[in-house]
């Protein structure tokens, strides 16, 4: 049952409940690094370990020291605090012990301290902590669901890249260069990743 | 009033709190994992142009400054920062600096709109690489510039420019970073020695007579120029001649000989 929920929790965080193609979370990196497929690909991964990282360390903060103080309501603030500076020592200990992960996460690592993506995976993942439901997240669920989400950005981010890639050459109309027409591709991957909807319900029932 | 005041004062703490104990723990790992820094290193890179070409073979001009500071790499082998660059690099480092031969980048084609034409209208994505890949590109000859000015977008330096649809370097601007080299589908740019001398400006390796057929300034592969030289620095290899600059002697009689025109007196100023 564990391990059903886990990879129900998995694959919605990528497909269903992606977090820049349904949530519209992280639409920053998503439309200014998804220009070449190498950028796409370390942005993806520099969130996707800073975002399990965060996520492993904000949830036992909001379950033993938030919420037991009534203090649920700083969440935000506390959240962004220590994602930035988790950001920060792990780049620290990056540089110090593995300088070559370091060296390709490179510029992305500071550049997502405090990316919206990462800070609604750790908040949203909270909503979800409901002991009256079927699908109550406990700790390992809510590491579990910022990896999906991570995978899921990479997800994205590649598609995207890919999408971007074809349309360089493309004759696209004067007013519609440049932006307008990545805000139009993107709109559309987005619209795609509806179909999704309800598929991994189907596919994993949990009831 | 004080119901009002304590959780305000608890909020605070417990954000300044978190706060501090985050800047604490930052600070002892910045001093604890502090990484030594490569004082060389920092010192060449001041000094390279940071163009960040990658002319050098390295990623970048940090990457090449590390490199140096390692003593993993020559002094030199920057051609954008030339010879005062690789003196002050030698400086730092403390090594003898050597001589750095100048180059310039050469377009081995002058299939101009009057030598050549075209075998279809292309009308297709405005680019060298684009138009290449469509049966052996739009031109007559499937050596020569396509005119398309890949090379043109390549330059930082603002040193290529398309001349009735062939593409012409400007030797003056040229830092020798080799961007148009490699972007060049054709691969008919190259580096040559900044000095006078004989040049080949045709890239065609077919036989004579087809050469002929698609370009009036197509060399033909005749050896003319090859018995001609003095220096022995004029040798042709699957019917193109090539000339190795380092041992031509600027006599001039190649260009004089050739039959089609295509050598050129390189460098004239």
């Amino acid at each position: 049952m564990l391990i059903k929920s886990l990879a129900a929790v998995f694959l919605a965080a990528i497909l269903t409940e992606n977090y820049v193609l349904s949530k519209f979370l992280g639409i920053c990196p998503f439309l200014g690094v998804s220009k070449k497929l190498n950028t796409a690909v370390g942005m993806s991964v520099a969130v996707t370990f800073v975002m399990v990282i965060s996520t492993a360390v904000t949830f036992p903060i909001y379950t033993y020291l938030l919420v037991p103080h009534d203090l649920g309501y700083l969440q935000t603030i506390v959240f962004i605090l220590i994602i930035a500076g988790l950001v920060q020592l792990v780049e620290v200990v990056l540089k110090r012990y593995i300088p070559s992960l370091y060296k390709s996460l490179g510029v992305y690592l500071p550049l997502i301290t405090t990316n919206c993506a990462i800070l609604g995976v750790t908040m949203l993942v909270l909503q979800k902590v409901d002991s009256t439901t079927l699908y109550n997240y406990t700790y390992i669920h809510a590491i579990v669901n910022s990896l999906g989400a991570g995978i899921g950005f990479l997800v994205a981010m590649v598609m995207f890249a890919g999408v971007r890639q074809k349309m360089e050459n493309c004759d696209i109309p004067k007013s519609l260069k440049g932006l307008p027409i990545t805000l139009v591709a993107a709109s559309l991957t987005a619209l795609s990743f509806l179909g999704f909807s309800g598929f991994v319900d189907k596919l994993i029932p949990l009831s | 009033m004080s119901d009002y005041i304590l959780p305000v004062l608890i909020s605070v703490a417990v954000v300044a709190g978190i706060g501090l104990i985050i800047g604490l723990v930052l600070s002892i790992a910045s001093i604890v994992m502090a990484v030594p820094k490569d004082e060389k290193a920092e010192k060449i890179l001041n000094i390279l142009p940071g163009a960040n070409c990658g002319a050098c073979g390295f990623s970048g001009c940090s990457g090449y400054a590390s490199a140096l500071s390692k003593g993993e790499a020559k002094v030199g082998l920057c051609p954008v920062g030339g010879e005062k660059c690789a003196k002050d690099a030698a400086l730092i480092l403390g090594v003898d600096a050597g001589s750095v031969e100048k180059k310039v980048a050469f377009v081995q084609c002058r299939g101009n709109c009057d030598n050549t034409s075209n075998k279809a209208i292309y009308d297709g994505i405005q680019s060298c690489s684009a138009a290449s890949k469509i049966g052996n590109g739009v031109s007559e000859c499937i050596y020569g510039c396509l005119g398309f000015g890949d090379c043109v977008d390549a330059c930082q330096y603002g040193a290529v420019s398309i001349c009735n649809g062939v593409s012409v370097i400007d030797s003056q601007k040229c830092t020798a970073c080799s961007a148009c080299v490699k972007t060049c589908p054709r691969h008919i740019i190259s580096l040559v020695p900044y000095k006078t001398s004989a040049a080949v400006t045709c890239s065609n390796k077919d036989k004579g007579a087809n050469t002929r057929k698609v370009c009036k300034v197509g060399c033909i592969g005749c050896k003319k120029c090859e018995k001609l030289c003095e220096a022995d620095a004029i040798k042709v290899d699957s019917f193109c001649a090539y000339v190795d600059m380092n041992k031509c002697v600027s006599c001039m009689k190649c260009i004089e000989g050739c039959p089609q025109g295509c050598i050129t007196h390189f460098m004239a100023e």
